[in-house]
């Protein structure tokens, strides 16, 4: 093979990839742009899609899945989800700002993220991602801890134990493991405890995802698996990680999956119900594919003007999760004007918040990289913080001496 | 509690296991072919037996998972004791290790523990196929989070897994399995060094033999070998190999002004690179001859019937002994 075959191949290979990603992009701009014309996605799609309030914000039944809250309940999950995306859009600014060195925007699975998390209940354990913003609200876990890792003053700021809620993991799918050796555990404590793991479409592709599904299974593990297809792995598209639904995956490992409206805050927190209460009794893993869409960039380095087309995102903001469940709950007459300003004064006051603590976040120590290195020590650490120490106080000492001039 | 006057390596870390076994409910054992075959080695041998198949657990072929429940299971409170079934296979769970294992507790401020270990057997000398016969030692001891060690004798493969099952830190710990069936004493009443203390294999004058796991044995031979021609060589076991016990090979080498590290993994990058310099500042104006490393070439792992050339044998480490000499 000549240099210039090699050349002439490898620009033969760069072309077809563009006309696939074109392809791929336009055949994913019919399937919403349908949705929205005839209220449906396509026919095989919808026959397997949770869904218990429509994007019009209407409610319907599900014959597998049904929840009765309360006006209170209902009010909370409005609020968890304001409350989220006002705490992300504000990262999001303080990454504009210069105060974040990145974000990792949530913006369009607030649903998703609020549903799952609130059907957890205390001693459920949670392992994410590093978009899990809306449950880590939900565990409870101060979300200015979670804006450490994202100034780079930690690598996660928070302790797991206190809300059952897993550092960020940033290897795709790594935790998906971890959960399921924590489940393992579970099982063998004879708790009735869930475990949840949380990925992406992307990590769906990872070894260590179907390691998870291999290992839950064979054991029976009390583990959910909540996928929220975000439709976005980056830049590629769901098609270049799978060609079966992702929900489907399951089945093959040998336990249920099952599809539900990733914007629907009412079916995700139904089905995701459903799947704990199989796992607490010993019915093993499930998994749930929430199919949602990531509206923001896949972080604040990303431009999605590249690789796809606004349309797509106008078309999911029709579905949007916040504005289906106000609808609702406006038509039903739960939520007055008195009401929905106050969450909107919360609202902003949680944004001062968040700006005042980032703001007000300090470097680490120094000496903070010799730090829990190990937990039992280790003779080499101790050298080098000793000696980093010594390199550090011989500037002191020449201070001290400069000055003395 | 007892003295075996005679135990082999396989037998004495299967008596460490059943007493970390013993003393914490909380200890489980992991890995492919564990349980009823009781590993394809046999150190696991009559553990789920008497244990049950909840704590000594047969896993799917996938280290990757294996590694990633392990990390699951303590981060609950549990102990995993993994096996990787052979040094080559370790990598599909090196992601893990290396990105999980070696990092949650420093990612978490100390907030979380992850006391897993991950016993492999490694090296060569065995006649085995591909992938069978590697030491990639080095390439884990490179990485902040881990612990590495590697026994020699019976006695230390009896304490020291007992002592890393026993602390909060993820240990690896390779053992030797061409020495798995040679015996030694074991005392299980001893009190055993720290973990990660060197020991004076030998004592000498001319010149510091540096080795770990199955190299010790080859040192210490060659130290006799060198005795009849009127050599006294130190040798030094380092048992660990993250941390070094730099301190012990000081002292030795300050001693003796001359060190040769012995050790099967590649030489290049290898832990003789490390110990070579780390003592070249250490001892610097002790030293009478460079530091001088045996070890494996920087070639894959040769098929079975080259291996006696691959690896470090006696001829090998007496040669680079009397070059050492000769300065």
């Amino acid at each position: 093979m000549t240099v210039e075959g090699t050349a002439q191949r490898k620009n033969a290979r760069g072309s077809s990839k563009r006309t696939t990603a074109k392809k791929a992009t336009s055949a994913k701009k019919a399937s919403p742009a349908k949705a929205r014309n005839s209220g449906r996605p396509d026919e095989a799609e919808q026959d397997q899609l949770v869904q218990l309030l429509t994007p019009e914000g209407k409610r319907i039944e599900h014959p597998d899945y049904s929840i009765d809250l309360s006006a209170e309940e209902l009010r909370g999950l409005y609020r968890d989800m304001v409350l989220t995306r006002k705490f992300d859009a504000e990262a999001t600014t303080l990454q504009r700002q210069g105060e974040l060195g990145l974000w990792a925007s949530l913006l369009g699975q607030e649903a998703a993220q609020i549903g799952s998390g609130r059907a957890l209940r205390d001693d459920d354990y949670v392992f994410p991602t590093y978009r899990e913003h809306g449950v880590a609200w939900c565990r409870g876990v101060d979300p200015t801890n979670l804006l450490g890792m994202f100034r780079g003053v930690n690598h996660g700021g928070w302790d797991p134990n206190s809300n059952n809620f897993h550092l960020y993991t940033i290897v795709i799918g790594s935790q998906t493991l971890h959960a399921t050796g924590y489940a393992m555990g579970v099982q063998k404590d004879g708790a009735d405890s869930a475990v949840i793991a949380y990925f992406g479409d992307g990590a769906s592709s990872q070894g260590d995802v179907a390691e998870s599904f291999t290992f839950s299974a064979v054991y029976n593990a009390p583990v959910v698996f909540f996928c929220q297809n975000n439709q976005w792995a980056i830049s590629e598209p769901t098609e270049k990680q799978t060609r079966v639904p992702l929900y489907q995956r399951a089945r093959g490992f040998g336990f249920p999956g099952v599809r539900v409206d990733g914007n629907d805050v009412l079916a995700c927190l139904a089905v995701t119900k459903a799947a704990l209460e199989r796992a607490r009794t010993g019915q093993g893993p499930m998994l749930i594919e929430a199919f949602t869409y990531r509206m923001g960039a896949h972080t604040t380095s990303d431009d999605p003007t590249k690789y796809r087309e606004d349309e797509e995102r106008v078309a999911w903001e029709a579905k949007d999760p916040i504005l289906r469940l106000r609808t609702y709950l406006e038509a039903e007459g739960l939520v007055d004007e008195a009401y929905l300003a106050s969450i909107d004064e919360e609202s902003e006051a949680l944004g001062k918040r968040v700006r005042d603590a980032v703001r007000a976040m300090p470097d680490p120590d120094d000496m903070a990289i010799f730090e829990n290195v190990y937990a039992d020590g280790h003779a080499l650490v101790d050298e080098e913080r000793a000696q980093f120490a010594a390199y550090q106080a011989s500037f002191a000492d020449a201070d001290a001496a400069a000055e003395g001039n | 509690m007892a003295v075996f006057e005679k135990i082999t390596i396989a037998k004495a870390i299967n008596e460490s296991l059943r007493a970390s076994m013993e003393a914490d409910p909380k200890v489980l054992v992991m890995g492919e072919d564990v349980g009823k075959l009781g590993g394809v080695f046999r150190v696991t041998d009559g553990l789920q037996k008497d244990f049950g198949e909840d704590r000594v657990i047969d896993t799917p072929l996938a280290e990757s998972g294996i590694v990633g429940t392990a990390i699951g299971m303590a981060l609950r409170g549990y102990r995993p004791v993994v096996e990787i079934q052979f040094d080559g296979f370790v990598f599909p769970a090196y992601d893990q290790i290396v990105t999980q294992l070696a990092k949650m507790h420093a990612r978490a401020l100390g907030k979380v523990k992850v006391p897993v270990v991950i016993r492999i057997p490694y090296a060569g000398g065995i006649g085995a196929v591909e992938h069978h016969s590697e030491s990639p030692e080095a390439l884990f001891a490179h990485v902040a989070g881990l612990k590495i060690v590697s026994p020699s004798n019976s006695s230390d493969a009896y304490w020291m897994l007992q002592q890393a099952i026993a602390g909060d830190d993820p240990v690896i710990y390779f053992e030797p399995k061409r020495r798995y069936h040679d015996k030694s004493r074991l005392d299980t009443e001893s009190i055993p060094d720290p973990l990660h203390k060197a020991r004076i294999a030998r004592t000498g004058a001319d010149l510091t033999l540096a080795a770990y796991g199955p190299m010790v044995k080859v040192c210490q031979d060659v130290a006799n070998v060198a005795a009849e021609e009127g050599k006294s060589l130190e040798v030094v076991d380092l048992r660990s190999l993250s941390p070094i016990d730099f301190d012990t090979v000081q002292s030795s080498v300050q001693k003796t002004g001359r060190l040769v590290v012995v050790h099967e993994a590649p030489v290049f990058f290898g832990a003789g690179a490390e110990i070579a310099a780390r003592i070249t500042e250490r001892c610097f104006y002790h030293l009478e001859a460079p530091v001088l490393r045996v070890g494996g070439f920087h070639s894959p792992y040769p098929p079975s019937r080259l291996e006696d050339e691959y690896l470090p044998g006696l001829d090998r480490v007496l040669d680079a002994v009397d070059r050492a000499l000769a300065y």
